[in-house]
């Protein structure tokens, strides 16, 4: 493992990966990997989670390939310097901030969409200019594997490797030392991540979970609200981090949402949801035990039908939720929707408050003013109103958790910044040393009033005449009274400063 | 606060350490009750404690300057433009920008969420942390502090307990001008630190050393606490042998001798070549005497040793290489003249750990790719100076190497721009702040998406059953453009 980690160090020290013309070629072949191996790479995710073709392609590659082209088309622009704004000390000089590579990158995928959640990151490290290290979950088998035969067949072979494996090799990993570790999965899991790499100081992008709630108000369109919740929860079998996880609403809401939920489920999915295509199924034995576990001593609205040997478990609605059952304590990750009966919005506020942030909160309302204030009184990762899911969409939002939901956010330029070093540059003259003199002990009264002037003041082209006129007035007068000596010598550095900033305020 | 569950989904207040054996667990307790109440989200409330904070810094000057003689051997001049100035400044950024920072800030949205409101919020953390060193004690504990409160979180302050005089004030006198609903300041040594790293926070705010930091790292980790962290090492300062020496002479001595070299991003090591270091020498010798005199010792310019243990640790510091200028302490005084080393090896222990006192080693290269390679070698720090005439050199420095910040042809003047961010890299820190990045680093980017209720009907593209046509169509639309979405 060591040997391996090493590999990719010596190779990112060679320089290799920062180029942009590299990086941007690594990104095409990374676009050519996903459209020409677009079969393979299907028939992986779908034999992992039993999903439909088009889901698969849906659901990971569509995104992959927008986030491919949205890096290609700006990464030319992300690379380049960002000048700043200087103040009067420093107006004559270069102030930037230049984005540098940070080394060597650790990304841990998860299983749940175990093609996404590794190249959406790896998309983004690759346009930084780092080496990379990818450790896809070994839960979704078929995928791991994949990426394993493909990424090297299209990607530089020392700078990108892939390392597979379970619990023993993952920790045997983590005592390698990595320059940003990138971790999508559980919050026993994201401590662990996070502790190893306090050791080495290394900063870290914590993908995490917990209960997303979704508060259904009475002034709302249940058809809608229904289908777009549906939509949501079902998708890969409940299966997503950002999932809504439970209801919160008035009781006498609850018979309707479970009908129209129902209705909704028989149109996505078909009398028989068994056999619906679209319909997923749950990644492993031990996670059906476990979804199945939630479902004791609760009011099954509808659904509750399991089949152990294919690992379904039917779309389910729970009613009457108790918050201290297990369903309650848990993230659910699975199709099963509790409905939570609360008084009214206040309750629904205390309700989230009181548990842990959680990575998307959802609210539906024709009132704005309740959206709203359920965005103000409450903290989440992402907020989605009126529908569920969809802010993870945009790849101009930063995509993360707060608190137990995570640390750090990707997407987009996220990613580029999350795995960059924005480092601040200010670039002076080895000339014009008189005007430093300014600083320079020993020390006086009026040096502190210049140097309150000048760290007190912003520079403003606008206002550049004037200040320099009293400048020059001033250190005439204290140039006089102090350096009678050598005046002359100052005199004739002042008019040669004088000279070039007129010179170069010109030039602007 | 409600009661525990069962589980881990219901919040126990952060799984606390058993009541009344943790000597803060009150502090805190008031401190999240005050926050969940809200009193910090309204702008006012947040400018009004930042022109508190001014107002502090104004009434006491004499008592903060006071403090940092007895802290630093500060002068006056030095401790109004590294300290007070600095923290005025900050505040009265913030004070002008808080509308601005609070601001939501618009999305851009993608063909399928074109009818949508989409916005970043900038949500206060919660409860946030700040743990301050003892160099530049006004400094490092305010100017966080000014970017946490404008962010609207509660804050507890941790200074550190070295340098008592600052210590004293903060404690004392700040929380008379701040909100206590709000604020703590909470005081102790290592034992301290510990038992209140054991509590929850939302966010840890920490400066100092490498070997402490990764002890905050791991606390936070247990409550999955998101971190800064400005840590410290040895700032690289290459001089070509294209350079003007006396001018890089003034210029390095006095970053590296201001505040008697206790500064995290002084040039910690010169590298240069045998003949650049001939020249320096006379170059280095004559700036330390106008600076500091004949007898530096009675220079009321230059500042102390905090305290005797780092005085015995840089005084074993003099004895590696060969003391070419300075060299001479005084125990009694925690003095230590402004020093130049040569003839320095790698392995001995002044190039083996941050200096953090005023000596400067000089390490011979025979040119750039030399000293790019010695560089590289090492921890990234937090700072990395390069003095040439030429800018190709300075470049090749800047884009070879990696560091928290660079400095081209001058020391850490890029520190009094707020609109640079200053952080590490690597084991010099991660995170950054100053300026607005302060206000960005306490506050949680929280992604909203507002959809309409209605519309439902271009909505059904996206749900199943996917039909053959619905599959193409789909495809299609996607695959023509460049978004992310089903």
């Amino acid at each position: 493992m060591e040997r391996e980690v090493q590999r990719v160090r010596q190779a990112f020290l060679s320089g290799r990966s920062r180029p942009l013309r590299f990086r941007l070629q690594q990104l095409e072949a990374l676009r050519r990997m996903v459209q020409e191996r677009e079969k393979d790479i299907l028939a992986a995710i779908c034999s992992d989670l039993c999903k439909s073709e088009f889901n698969a392609y849906s659901q990971e590659v569509i995104s992959v390939l927008g986030e491919i082209d949205f890096m290609l088309e700006n990464l030319p622009e992300w690379v380049t310097a960002k000048p700043v704004k200087k103040n009067l000390l420093t107006m004559l000089d270069e102030a930037y901030l230049q984005p540098q590579p940070l080394g060597v990158v650790l990304i841990i995928g998860a299983w749940n969409y175990p093609f996404l959640l590794i190249i959406q990151p790896l998309i983004g490290a690759i346009a930084a200019g780092n080496a990379v290290i990818i450790k896809p979950s070994e839960l979704s088998e078929n995928t791991a594997t994949i990426l394993a035969k493909l990424l090297p067949q299209y990607l530089d072979q020392d700078l990108y490797i892939v390392i597979n494996g379970g619990v023993e090799e993952t920790t045997e990993l983590l005592k390698q030392r990595f320059d940003h570790i990138l971790y999508t999965g559980n919050t026993t899991v994201g401590k662990i991540v996070m502790e190893a790499a306090a050791k080495h100081l290394t900063p870290v992008t914590l993908e995490l979970g917990g209960k997303s709630p979704c508060y259904i108000d009475k002034d709302c369109d249940l058809d809608i609200v229904c289908r777009r919740i549906t939509w949501g929860k079902y998708m890969n079998c409940g299966q997503t981090c950002i999932a809504p996880d439970y209801i919160l609403c008035e009781a006498s809401l609850q018979n309707q949402i479970v009908q129209k939920i129902k209705e909704t489920v028989k149109e996505f999915y078909g009398e028989n949801v068994k056999e619906s295509p679209d319909y997923e199924r749950i990644i492993n034995r031990r996670h059906f035990k476990r979804i199945l576990s939630l479902l004791e001593g609760q009011k099954i609205a509808f659904g509750g039908e399991t089949d152990e040997a294919t690992r379904y478990i039917a779309p389910t609605v729970l009613t009457d939720v108790d918050p201290k059952t297990k369903v309650m304590q848990e993230e659910i990750f699975g199709p099963v929707l509790p409905i939570v009966p609360v008084n009214n919005v206040d309750e629904a506020i205390n309700f989230i408050n009181e548990r842990e942030k959680p990575l998307a909160l959802y609210v539906f309302s024709h009132n704005n003013k309740l959206i709203k204030r359920m965005i103000d009184e409450t903290s989440s990762g992402g907020v989605t109103g009126n529908d569920v899911i969809m802010h993870f969409m945009l790849n101009s939002f930063p995509f993360g958790g707060v608190g137990s939901s995570g640390m750090g956010a990707y997407h987009g330029k996220h990613t580029f910044d999350t795995f960059s070093h924005q480092r601040p540059c200010l670039l002076k003259s080895l000339k014009r040393e008189g005007a430093n003199k300014l600083r320079y002990p020993p020390n006086s009264q009026s040096k502190v009033d210049w140097g309150k002037f000048f760290l007190l003041k912003r520079f403003n082209k606008e206002k550049l005449g004037l200040l320099l006129l009293t400048f020059l007035g001033i250190v005439a007068a204290v140039l006089v009274k102090k350096y009678q000596a050598v005046l002359r010598r100052k005199a004739l550095l002042i008019f040669l400063v004088v000279h070039r900033l007129h010179w170069s305020s010109k030039q602007r | 606060m409600s009661k525990k569950g069962d589980g881990s989904a219901v919040k126990d207040p952060g799984a606390e350490p058993t009541l009344g054996t943790n000597p803060f667990e009150g502090t805190l307790r008031r401190l999240r009750e005050a926050f969940h109440s809200g009193c910090t989200r309204p702008a006012e409330f947040r400018a009004e404690q930042l022109r508190a904070l001014g107002r502090f810094l104004q009434e006491n000057k004499q008592l903060l300057h006071d403090a940092l003689v007895q802290d630093l051997h500060k002068s006056a001049f030095d401790s109004d433009i590294s300290e007070l100035i600095i923290c005025q400044n900050e505040i009265n950024l913030a004070l002008k920008n808080l509308q601005a920072w609070m601001k939501d800030e618009p999305g851009s949205t993608n063909l399928f969420t074109k009818l949508d409101s989409a916005f970043v919020r900038k949500e206060p953390f919660g409860l946030v942390l700040i743990i301050a060193p003892w160099n530049y004690p006004v400094n490092l504990n305010l100017v966080p502090l000014v970017g946490a409160l404008a962010a609207g979180n509660c804050v507890v302050l941790k200074p550190s307990e070295i340098s008592r005089g600052t210590e004293k004030v903060l404690a004392e006198v700040l929380p008379q001008y701040l909100d206590q609903r709000c604020f703590a300041v909470v005081l102790g040594g290592p034992e301290e630190m510990g038992q209140l790293l054991e509590h929850k926070f939302d966010y840890i705010f920490f400066t100092g050393s490498p070997r402490v930091g990764k002890i905050v790292m791991t606390a936070a980790a247990k409550h999955l606490t998101p971190v800064t962290l400005e840590l410290g090492g040895k700032n690289p300062c290459y001089v070509d042998d294209d350079c003007d020496p006396q001018i890089v002479a003034n210029r390095v001595a006095w970053f590296r001798y201001f505040n008697a070299g206790q500064t995290c991003v002084a040039p910690d090591y010169l590298l240069c070549s045998p003949e650049m270091q001939e020249r320096l020498l006379p170059a280095l010798q004559s700036t330390i005497t106008r600076f500091y005199g004949d007898d530096p010792q009675s220079s009321p310019n230059l500042g102390r040793i905090i305290n005797q243990k780092h005085f015995q640790r840089l005084r074993a510091l003099l004895g590696c290489g060969r003391v070419a200028i300075g060299g001479q302490s005084d125990e009694h005084d925690r003095y230590i003249a402004p020093t130049v080393l040569v003839d320095v090896q790698e392995a001995e222990p002044v190039m083996q750990e941050e200096i953090f006192g005023p000596i400067l080693p000089i390490m011979n290269v025979r040119g750039m790719d030399e000293a790019i390679e010695f560089i590289n070698r090492r921890e990234k720090p937090l700072a990395l100076y390069a003095f040439s005439n030429s800018s190709q050199v300075v470049n090749q420095m800047l884009e070879r190497t990696s560091s928290g910040s660079f400095g081209g042809n001058d020391g850490f003047m890029y520190m009094t721009l707020l609109s640079l961010p200053f952080g590490g890299v690597g084991h010099s820190g991660m995170g950054r702040y100053r300026g607005k990045f302060t206000f960005d680093t306490f506050s949680h980017h929280r992604a909203c998406l507002l959809c309409p209720a209605g519309l439902e009907n271009l909505n059904d593209i996206r749900y199943p059953p996917y039909s053959d046509r619905v599959q193409q169509l789909t495809r299609w639309a996607l695959g023509s453009q460049s978004c992310t979405l089903l």
